[in-house]
């Protein structure tokens, strides 16, 4: 009684919320989107964020969303369709898959514009006093991995000094510092050095197979391959329980287990040493760096970038694809592929909403623009993307970007 | 054992009358007491575990925060170019967007370049990681369009300084990753009175930034506030009036018990599938805006109905039934009955669920996640459909950042939601008192 004047208003603006977000709702859905949405892979989205957050301050144009879905989610998203609901860019570590401008055909996105920005470089280096190396793929999955084939079995890696592994490598301890498995830096070795190098074991090995019975919490490629009833490795130190129907599959070589289990062949390629040897070293690339000046017998894993500012104390590992031609990681061997651990990273724009949302294409042309890819004379020290890592594409195709951003060239269609 | 031996003995002597002073009642109570101390132990232990675990989480929080609040700034003598803007009238839009887009960074290089004199490329990178070239990009920016005046003269400016060296400000000890080189200038900095690390207000006022000393915490603020809005005028309406007519009118049968069950279900399903379930309808099919507060508000809504129509149901079960009856026996209308007496004294009940319901709201990130509240974002939204993000998301995101300042930008994030926790949780006591006393 003495209540209702209290719970009454109470209600009452209850209501008037309600109204009011009925109202702030409903022109929304008639009016097209002012801020450019862009999605897709965690390893661009730091350099997408760094221009979005650029181009916002120094354009008229509102501040695009970047949001991380990863190279294949953000594909799927775009992909959607066409309108203010689908994103307008997507960032990809990895070309488009015929399979995804099939989907996008088939919603209705069939003007794809494709940018390269430039590339991603790892190197594996060290500090100045220590001795150089020259590694192949396949050594260094031979070093790092932690089941190596031996007389034909997969046995846990016995390697503890590089000169095992080639007998004119240095006679020290293998000790590498490297990313741990959240960072981006990690995922891209293990699939460009770890599987690159792991494909390239010739002699045949015979792996126990088996379909998952339980899965670890958190593992996720266990509880796929259980979901699909597909084999999975069943690694040595596996607790045998865990798997069903467990029988041994003798193959050619690691590449014939990529070909016929691409899944059998990531979780034996992707697996890193746990014995110490291989020290997960934070995700801070800079204490990499630091850990490596005090121990010039230790190696490290990191981004180009970082090597580049550090050349005066540090020296990176030649590296060959196959046991045939080394290759320094320079500026323009990563920019051009020739060095082995690199890839392009691209993004992709849907040509179709240039016009209805504001600034697209000067977003693209902000992206490639000098400020942010820097400029010949010094990359690192003009452009805001390379000082965050990003080897930028230069040159020649650079400008092709350029022109194609400006014409709004989109992919050819393959039919 | 012994007890039970003792007891028919005592009985015999004292013809079944209780013997308070024998030994063995005196050891019997002896035991009770310590049986009834330590049970008081036990919980005071439980309390004191509780609250050390409590102290060391808030302290460890407030011990990172600590410098979360503060950010570095390194006073320069800056020329600002004559070819800023020219052509343009101060004041006019054109002479903003020029402002805007004249290379800022390059600028403040420039001036560091001039006071120390460095040349080669080396020296320059080294200078360039003395001051944050984003932030000193907007300070300048900023100053030139407060005072025009400035294009073409010299002027002394305080620059929001790199994320190394900011970190070297607060802790001079700690590991840097600075050169002996930078180290040097900064301390020439220093010497001269032209490094001060002061109290970042902007911290409240802007949104994300990839470069640490323009990150704040404002965006996710408001982002959360308006999210919160949508989820309580959608919840707390539908939630009340589900618990008054379960409660009051609806006639007890099986229908209602299936709903029961139902909704006590809903309250013990894990939140990111309303997350789905808010992609599904409120993004697919209703096609509204991703990343929305008003998408975040409805999910979230979702989530927190079923505490509210509990919490509800339960605060309008404790009236006590002869207040109903009363009511009735005076010719109130059922209606009546409920307006006028019944929910009056369930209110508090009912707000404290709600706020509760709210405060675990606020702390929710899995079903944003689906419907693209996890996104970098600079700008502060204005409106329920402009992109936002949220407090607990925006925690989120900085922890997962390699630079060591983002730690503390994480601690202090965390700081200002544990406040708007608290104070949720204090006005939840408050209106249930003021309330209750009425």
């Amino acid at each position: 009684m003495s209540f209702t004047p209290a719970s009454k208003p109470f209600l009452i603006s209850a209501l008037a919320l309600v109204a009011i977000w009925a109202a702030d709702t409903a022109p929304a859905d008639a009016q097209a989107r002012e801020q450019i949405r862009v999605v897709g892979s965690s390893t661009v989205s730091p350099f997408a964020s760094a221009v979005a957050e650029e181009f916002g301050r120094t354009s008229r144009f509102r501040t695009p969303i970047v949001e991380q879905t990863g190279t294949g989610g953000g594909l799927k998203l775009f992909c959607g369709g066409v309108g203010p609901t689908y994103p307008d860019v997507t960032n990809a570590s990895r070309p488009i898959k015929a399979s995804e401008v099939a989907l996008c055909e088939s919603n209705g996105v069939t003007d794809i514009i494709e940018i390269r920005i430039g590339s991603d470089g790892i190197v594996l280096a060290n500090d100045h006093r220590g001795e150089t190396l020259t590694l192949s793929l396949r050594e260094i999955y031979l070093a790092l991995a932690a089941f190596v084939p031996v007389d034909g079995r997969m046995v846990a890696n016995p390697y503890t000094r590089w000169s095992e592994i080639r007998s004119d490598l240095p006679d020290t301890e293998i000790e590498v510092l490297g990313p741990p498995p959240t960072s981006g830096t990690r995922d891209a070795f293990n699939e460009l050095a770890m599987g690159g190098g792991a494909a390239h074991v010739t002699e045949p090995v015979s792996l126990d197979l088996g379909v998952p019975a339980t899965c670890r919490p958190g593992n996720t490629a266990c509880q796929e391959a259980r979901a699909a009833g597909t084999l999975q490795w069943v690694a040595p130190n596996a607790a045998d329980d865990d798997f069903a129907d467990v029988r041994a599959v003798r193959f050619d070589s690691l590449a014939a287990v990529e070909h016929r289990h691409p899944s059998v062949f990531e979780a034996i390629a992707h697996y890193i040493r746990e014995d110490g040897r291989y020290v997960e070293a934070g995700e801070s690339d800079n204490l990499i760096v630091q850990k490596l000046l005090s121990n010039p017998a230790a190696y490290g894993i990191f981004g180009y970038s970082f090597l580049e500012q550090n050349a005066d104390e540090l020296q990176a590992a030649r590296v060959a694809s196959e046991d045939a031609t080394f290759v320094a990681p320079t500026f323009e061997n990563i920019e051009s592929g020739a060095y082995p651990i690199s890839r392009s990273l691209f993004f992709y724009v849907k040509k179709q909403h240039v016009g209805s949302v504001p600034g697209i294409q000067q977003y693209m042309l902000e992206f490639l623009s000098d400020r942010q890819m820097g400029t010949p004379e010094n990359f690192f020290l003009d452009g805001e993307l390379p000082a965050r890592g990003l080897i930028p594409i230069t040159g020649a195709a650079r400008q092709t970007m350029i022109e194609r951003a400006k014409n709004l060239a989109t992919l050819e269609r393959k039919s | 054992m012994a007890s039970a031996s003792d007891r028919p003995a005592s009985r015999h002597r004292d013809g079944g009358r209780a013997q308070w002073h024998s030994p063995a009642m005196t050891r019997r109570i002896r035991r009770r007491y310590l049986g009834d101390r330590l049970f008081r132990a036990a919980g005071l232990a439980a309390l004191t575990a509780a609250g050390l675990f409590l102290l060391l989480l808030v302290g460890n929080i407030a011990w990172q925060a600590r410098t979360g609040f503060f950010q570095t700034e390194l006073r320069l003598e800056v020329a600002i170019p004559a070819d800023v803007a020219a052509g343009e009238t101060p004041g006019s839009p054109g002479f903003g967007a020029a402002v805007d887009a004249y290379p800022w960074r390059s600028v403040a290089l420039s001036a560091l370049r001039e006071r120390f004199g460095a040349d080669s490329r080396g020296d320059l990178a080294s200078l360039r990681g003395l001051i944050s070239r984003g932030g000193a990009a907007v300070a300048l920016r900023a100053a030139v369009r407060d005072d025009p005046t400035l294009i073409g003269r010299r002027a002394t400016l305080w620059l929001p300084a790199s994320e190394p060296a900011d970190q070297w400000a607060k802790d001079r000890d700690a590991a840097t990753a600075l050169s002996e080189r930078q180290v040097g200038w900064l301390e020439s900095f220093a010497a001269a009175g032209d490094l001060k690390t002061h109290f970042n207000g902007r911290f409240f006022a802007t949104g994300n930034s990839r470069d640490p000393a323009l990150a704040g915490i404002g965006g996710a603020v408001i982002g959360s506030f308006l999210t919160l809005l949508v989820t309580l005028a959608v919840a707390f309406p539908i939630g009340v009036f589900t618990a008054i007519y379960l409660e009051e009118f609806a006639p007890q049968n099986r229908i209602t018990d299936f709903i029961e069950v139902n909704i006590n279900n809903l309250a013990a399903v894990p939140s990111i599938v309303f997350g789905l379930l808010g992609l599904q309808v409120f993004l697919n099919t209703f096609g509204m805006p991703r990343s929305a507060p008003v998408v975040g508000g409805l999910t979230l809504a979702l989530m927190t109905l079923p505490t509210i129509i509990i919490s509800g149901r339960a605060a309008l079960k404790a009236v006590p039934n002869s207040i109903r009856d009363a009511a009735l026996g005076l010719g109130a209308s059922r209606t009546q009955v409920v307006l006028h007496h019944v929910l009056p004294a369930a209110m508090p009940g009912m707000l404290t669920g709600t706020i509760i319901g709210m405060a675990q709201a606020l702390g929710e990130t899995a079903p944003l996640l689906m419907i693209g509240m996890v996104a970098f974002i600079v700008e502060v939204p204005a409106s329920f459909t402009e992109a936002a993000t949220v407090l607990p998301v925006q925690i989120y995101m900085w922890a997962e950042l390699p630079e060591a300042a983002y730690r503390a930008k994480t601690a202090a994030g965390i700081s200002v939601l544990l406040i708007f926790l608290i104070s949720m949780n204090a006005l939840a006591v408050y209106l249930r008192n003021r309330f209750e006393t009425k």
